[in-house]
């Protein structure tokens, strides 16, 4: 399905996760965060940034991984992107959502 | 003569084992199969061990009586693997060499690694039920408690058999009201997940489920700490729930042998071939079982069904030949929900777990993702699948390693 984000025709899937990732800018990123309630700060830029180059090497994320990254530990994590840190970051980095394991 | 060596006389292991003395015999090849436990435990009765349902003599049996005569089995604990130089090292200070080498080491809960489970309270209100020593320790406690709180919780993805704690919160539904205090038991299920499974259609089916048996949903649970104090699991996001017992399944991770041999990812998983279950770093090298860290399942079933492809893969890797890309990801398992009844799921890499009918299309005797005392009888049964069939290597009627899309209905 498509929809609208920030000017821009954007398809998304029905969770409302970015399909194709060359249709993201760091527009629809800000248009993104503002629907989930956030303000985007340098520091979720680099979170973000960080979540598009693992999704570009085809790494797996999840939570564990991204608090070893160096990037950013779990705790802050938590704090800017809350309640469920990293299905939340990843929509607004306009990447798959990561699937958990089976 | 060449060397086969299998690390690991668990259920992928013993499975191995029995496929390939049949193929590979003296005096072209020896097979050695190395652990150094004595026991061969059945883990899927783990399960019903709490709630009276088996005994421990159920569930143990010696490792020695599912290995066949004419494949060594040395009971020594592993060192190191050294893959650069196709040797493995015991502790005792002997080496082996191999020419093919198969890892089957599992995987194993590791507590340690959130602060406070394995704190003052484990084994009094803090419980696991994925080892013999946990599962036994809860059943003691469920015996004697009256009532409160019990949460069962998963730490975090992925684990052995995924459906294990569902299960549990289940059996727990079904136990407490045998016992006549189901009234005076609240129970909760948290789970890392944003709902009770990881695949879409089954998820709606199971959380259906829950709610009938008034079990609470807790999701996107990710722990931080366990507070032995206050009794409660604290996550990262500052959430709280209370326990009176907390039945958790603790991070799941690979041998430590891994860690030490420097070849398992961040959780002591091999990096494996999914479709071939070649090692990605030795050509050598196959993982099976919960070792890998392919996106399979980590259950009985899946490695199964990887041994058949893989017993095909190794006697291509020997003659020389390419290998064959052909496991799926299937994995069946049968899922507890109580009351003496059980859903039946079957799936792959790519199919999720849908309605329909196993193994005959359209007959059945199983129904796919619906409650059913056949599909009981089925889980039951299955104990006795796995020490006389399963372990042995035998095919079993009906069942190929591959998903069959037919009797399943896909929207």
């Amino acid at each position: 399905m498509e929809r609208t984000i920030a000017g821009k025709t954007i398809a998304v899937n029905e969770e409302g996760y970015m399909t194709d990732f060359s249709q993201w800018d760091e527009k629809v990123g800000e248009a993104l965060a503002a629907e989930a309630n956030l303000t985007l700060t340098p520091r979720h830029w680099e979170v973000l940034k960080y979540l598009q180059t693992e999704h570009k090497n085809q790494v797996a994320l999840s939570i564990r991984r991204v608090g070893k990254s160096g990037v950013v530990d779990i705790k802050e994590f938590y704090a800017l992107f809350p309640n469920a840190p990293l299905k939340t970051a990843t929509k607004v980095a306009g990447i798959p959502k990561p699937a958990s394991c089976i | 003569m060449k060397n086969l060596v299998i690390l690991g006389a668990g259920t992928a292991g013993t499975m191995m084992a029995n496929h390939l003395h049949h193929e590979l015999k003296k005096p072209d090849w020896q097979i050695t199969i190395i652990d150094e436990r004595e026991e061969h435990h059945y883990q899927p009765g783990y399960l019903f061990l709490p709630f009276d349902i088996y005994e421990p003599e159920d569930i143990i049996k010696t490792i020695e009586e599912f290995i066949p005569k004419d494949v060594t089995l040395l009971k020594q604990r592993i060192e190191r693997i050294v893959p650069t130089a196709n040797k493995i090292q015991l502790s005792n200070g002997n080496e082996i060499d191999y020419d093919v080498l198969i890892i089957a080491t599992g995987a194993k809960i590791a507590p340690e690694e959130i602060e406070g489970m394995k704190g003052e309270q484990w084994q009094k209100s803090v419980f696991d039920f994925y080892t013999f020593e946990g599962s036994l320790a809860l059943r003691n406690k469920l015996r004697e408690w009256d009532g409160g709180r019990i949460v069962v919780h998963i730490t975090e993805m992925p684990i052995k058999c995924p459906v294990a704690p569902l299960e549990f919160a289940f059996l727990a539904d079904s136990y407490f009201k045998n016992k006549n205090m189901r009234e005076r038991v609240d129970i909760t299920y948290v789970t890392p997940m944003s709902g009770a499974f990881t695949k879409p259609k089954a998820t709606e089916a199971l959380e259906h489920l829950l709610q009938e048996k008034n079990i609470n949903i807790e999701g996107d649970f990710a722990i931080e700490h366990v507070d032995n104090e206050t009794k409660k699991i604290v996550d990262y996001g500052g959430r709280e729930i209370p326990f009176d017992i907390l039945v958790t399944v603790p991070t799941n991770k690979g041998d430590d042998l891994m860690e030490r041999s420097g070849m398992g990812d961040d959780l002591n998983y091999v990096p494996t071939h999914k479709a071939t279950l070649q090692s990605k770093e030795y050509q050598n090298v196959f993982v099976i079982g919960d070792a890998s860290n392919i996106p399979a399942s980590k259950a009985g079933s899946v490695a199964h069904f990887e041994a058949e492809i893989l017993t095909e893969n190794i006697l291509r890797y020997v003659k020389g030949q390419p290998l064959k890309e052909e496991f799926d990801g299937h994995a069946n398992c049968f899922i507890e929900t109580g009351g003496g009844k059980a859903l039946l799921i079957d799936f792959n890499y790519t199919h999720e777990p849908v309605e329909g009918t196993f193994p005959f299309p359209g007959i059945g005797p199983l129904r796919l993702l619906k409650e059913s005392r056949m599909n009981h009888m089925g889980k039951l049964a299955f104990r006795w699948v796995y020490w006389h069939m399963l372990l042995k290597g035998t095919h079993i009627p009906f069942v190929s390693a591959t998903m069959s899309e037919k009797g399943k209905v896909y929207s």
